[in-house]
């Protein structure tokens, strides 16, 4: 059988969306039928400074409070991170890292981890989504999820995103389903 | 009904909504911050008709509580730890005024040092306040139990202020699906609040004198017959609530309890992982089972007796600690049995202070410990602390 | 002559303060100038005790005890709660100067940085009497108190609070004295129409604490305006009145004398106080000349 819950961790720097996006993600889980939790990692989060987010779902209601440890997989959200902390610490053997590079995905090597690239950032300055120093890839990244891990439905997080992100709420839509679309599943 | 993901703050907040209050003061403090935040957003957006008043300190937003409630407005504020540790002075006088304020707390740890984070510190130590306490597992009760709050607290039979408990972080900045009650059955189940006594100029009375010695004990005890009372109709809200909302709750939830030989007391966010933790250790065989406390004051102790008493060990977890004693929940615990003819062996177990997490391991290790005790049939070490880093001692 | 006094009395005979309290007099004359529609807030005082025990009450307006450092909060709950209710009533915090100047200035400050809809009365009596004449920061230069004894009575001046208030930007501050009772009526009635937050500052001599006689509490509060300690005025949107001007100010001395708290004082202290009086009432002339 399957397992049930399913942990995802999300890293990204302050300010970029992180919290948002396990936010976006755990909404989109929810209107699929599955109970869910979101966090952030908990304190203080600072512009700029590496930070973590959390996202947890299940079939049957959770009962588990405790933070997550040993997520299922990763997300990515800015590159310059790889180099600063082991975003891969914990994960699950199978698991799965989803990157937001320009890169190719054949260029990384983490273990027995199957790598996802999908350039977020690209995305999200064709869709106006920030600025281009400081452009807003939670949307893009999440599209790329979706496709990668495939327990989340494109469909489903474009309503979530209508619903969770304030504004630009169509052009977010928009980048999820294009970086859906570029990412290539099994 | 709606389903919405919303953090825990935006539930309190969502659910002192429904409740129409009158007047909301207010001050930030992390992890609560956001239910001020939000009663403002629904004030300026035409959604919410109350007066908030932004003071300057927790002190005075309970205060301020005070002197509407007297005026018979409902009221309802939110703080947590160094918050609740300033107006302390205050929640004395609201519950002694008979004062049904509702507060929404994100039950954080108490400095020094410093720490944002969940533990039970900040309202455990206002136990002797006189006000009535919760704690939820989740945000759902969170929601749920700010509408259940308001109706205990404004019964004639009770009229005392409580306080509605959310885990900081662990709660308080979760999201989680929140069935939202329809606006309609709130204003049915909660009507408006009409208190017999009030400040009226039209009908003047002084509230608040000095009690002398020929009176005070009496004002005492009658407040303290109020908060029992306040047990009796804690129970019949539970019922009228699940009646109309659906949802069930009770003081203390058992779970797989009836032939357990280790029986674990949680209160707060912890309740869920227990019961996910007894879980897993059932399916490995062993006989433990988990009892969740909703509502600490008055303090169930009756119940807690009778869902325990033929456990061979009750392992009384605290997320707060009384130096030189133990944790608060344990020793009121051990109390409720002191004149049964036979009892359970009582354990205590200081656990997830300052945010430490509290996983299934830690559970794992009570229940060991526990069952230790049994195997020894004494407990020879009845205070433990749960997952302490050794080497930073 | 017409009488310019209400007579509607709103304070019950018999309350226990002491003889020739001046708390106990301005009480009876605010409320003969606010009426009946006005809610009492009174923090730990002396004030605490002349309203009664339970179950008495020396007031015929609602009227709510409080802690001592949240008077102007308070009232400012109590004025939010009647505004949902469409109330229309005067919300007056009565407040002594250790509940003013020292424990309760973190709230009144936010009271009147919010502008707050209250009138807040401190009833100056210049110590903690309540307690037993200890110094707060109300307490006169030199004066002695039980925690400043004659041998090193109090090192610092009285703490200026009507220009705390008035730097609030609030619509008015006034001072006021049980020896003017039509000035302080007036004031009252004018604090009663002004919406905001209205502070009032009167002097009530405490014949226990000032060691003074009882039967002169009425002449030390005319001294005290006399002699330029305690002048009358008042600041309406900003604007400085002062309302009684001595034309030959009585020496700061007379006043002082008729006090024990002051009887250690030497010729050099009162020529201090003397020059310290002058300079402050100047500075007094020259705002009112200015704003």
């Amino acid at each position: 059988m399957e397992k049930e819950m399913y942990e995802v961790r999300f890293h990204g720097r302050g300010g970029q969306g992180a919290v948002t996006a396990a936010t976006i993600l755990a909404d989109a889980a929810f209107r699929e039928g599955k109970d869910v939790q979101a966090f952030p990692i908990f304190g203080v989060e600072r512009r700029g400074a590496p930070v973590a987010a959390f996202m947890r779902m299940d079939t049957k209601p959770i009962d588990l409070k405790t933070q997550i440890y040993e997520p299922d997989s990763i997300v990515v959200l800015d590159p310059t991170l790889l180099d600063v902390i082991d975003v891969t610490k914990g994960l699950k053997e199978g698991g799965k890292i989803i990157i937001n590079s320009s890169k190719k995905a054949s260029e990384f090597k983490f273990g027995k981890a199957k790598v996802y690239t999908i350039d977020a950032t690209k995305i999200a300055v064709k869709h106006g989504l920030g600025t281009k120093t400081n452009p807003i890839v939670n949307t893009a990244i999440l599209g790329a999820y979706s496709k990668a891990v495939g327990n989340v439905s494109i469909e489903a997080i474009e309503e979530a995103i209508g619903e969770k992100v304030p504004r630009k709420k169509e052009e977010n839509k928009k980048a999820a389903r294009e970086a859906y679309e570029v990412t290539r599943g099994e | 009904m709606a389903k919405i993901t919303i953090r825990g703050n935006m539930a309190t907040a969502l659910g002192a909504k429904l409740c129409r209050p009158d007047v909301v003061p207010a001050y930030p403090i992390t992890p609560s911050t956001l239910f001020p935040e939000k009663i403002s957003e629904y004030i300026a957006d035409g959604e919410m008709d109350a007066e908030m008043i932004r003071v300057e300190s927790e002190h005075s937003a309970m205060s301020a509580c005070i002197g509407a409630s007297a005026c018979g407005a409902r009221v309802c504020t939110a703080s947590a730890s160094q918050g609740i540790a300033l107006m302390s002075e205050m929640m004395f006088i609201a519950a002694g005024m008979r004062l049904p304020i509702v507060m929404a707390v994100g039950n954080r740890a108490l400095s020094a040092p410093i720490n944002i984070w969940c533990d039970h510190q900040d309202t455990i130590s206002q136990r002797d306040t006189g006000w009535l306490q919760f704690y939820a597992e989740k945000n759902q009760e969170g929601l749920d139990l700010m509408i259940i709050a308001f109706k205990v607290c404004e019964d004639k039979r009770v009229l005392l202020p409580a306080t509605v408990g959310i885990d900081a972080f662990v709660l308080t900045h979760t999201i989680e699906a929140v069935d939202v009650p329809d606006q309609k059955l709130v204003d049915e189940f909660l009507p408006k609040y009409k208190p017999e006594l009030y400040l009226d100029p039209s009908k003047p009375m002084t509230f608040g004198s000095f009690g002398t010695p020929e009176f005070y004990q009496e004002f005492k005890y009658a407040q303290t017959k109020a908060i029992e009372k306040a047990s009796e109709v804690i129970d019949e809200v539970f019922a009228e609530f699940k009646e109309k909302f659906g949802r069930e709750y009770k003081k203390i939830t058992p779970y797989k309890c009836e032939d357990a030989d280790v029986i674990i007391l949680t209160m707060g966010s912890m309740s869920g992982t227990a019961r996910a933790a007894v879980n897993k250790m059932r399916e490995e065989g062993k006989k433990v089972g988990c009892c969740k406390l909703t509502v600490y004051r008055p303090f169930p102790g009756k119940e807690i007796v009778d869902l325990t008493k033929n456990a061979r060990v009750i392992a009384v977890l605290d997320r707060d600690i009384s130096p030189g004693f133990g944790g608060a929940l344990y020793g009121e615990v051990a109390a409720q049995f002191i004149n049964e003819s036979k009892h359970p062996l009582i354990t205590n177990y200081i656990i997830g202070l300052g945010g430490r997490d509290v996983l299934i391991e830690d559970f794992e290790e009570i229940y060991d410990k526990s069952i230790d005790a049994v195997k020894k049939g004494r407990v020879e070490k009845p205070v433990e602390w749960i997952h302490l880093n050794k080497e930073v001692l | 002559m017409k009488l310019t006094i209400p007579e509607e009395e709103l304070m019950y005979e018999g309350t226990v303060d002491c003889q020739g309290c001046g708390a106990g007099l301005a009480m009876r004359y605010a409320l003969k100038a606010l009426g009946k529609k006005t809610f009492v807030v009174i923090p730990a005082c002396c004030w605490s005790i002349i309203a009664g025990p339970f179950p008495y009450s020396a007031l015929q307006v609602p009227l709510y005890h409080t802690a001592f450092e949240t008077a102007a909060v308070v009232s400012a709950g109590i004025k939010a709660a009647l505004d949902m209710k469409g109330i229309d009533a005067t919300v007056m915090a009565w407040a002594g100067d250790g509940g003013t100047f020292d424990i309760g200035i973190q709230a009144l400050s936010a009271v009147a940085e919010r502008n707050d809809d209250i009138i807040y009365v401190c009833y100056d009596n210049e110590a903690y009497m309540n307690t037993g004449i200890q110094r707060s920061s109300a307490t006169p230069y030199k004066a002695w108190t039980t925690t400043t004894p004659r041998k090193y009575p109090k090192a610092r001046p009285k703490k200026n609070i009507d220009e705390i208030l008035v730097a609030h930007d609030i619509p008015y501050v006034a001072t006021a004295s049980v020896a003017y009772p039509e000035d302080f009526i007036r004031k009252m009635k004018k604090a009663k129409d002004i919406k905001g937050t209205r502070f009032i500052h009167v002097l009530a001599p405490c014949p226990t604490g000032w060691r003074s006689l009882p039967e002169h509490t009425i002449k030390l509060a005319r001294l005290a305006v006399q002699t330029n300690i305690f002048p009358l005025y008042e600041v309406e949107n900003g604007k400085y009145k002062i309302n009684i001007k001595p034309k030959n100010p009585k020496p700061v001395e007379e006043y002082l004398k008729l006090q024990g708290r002051f009887r250690h004082l030497t010729g050099e202290d009162i020529k201090e106080i003397q020059e310290a009086t002058n300079k402050k009432w100047k500075k007094l002339l020259r705002k009112e000349e200015f704003f």
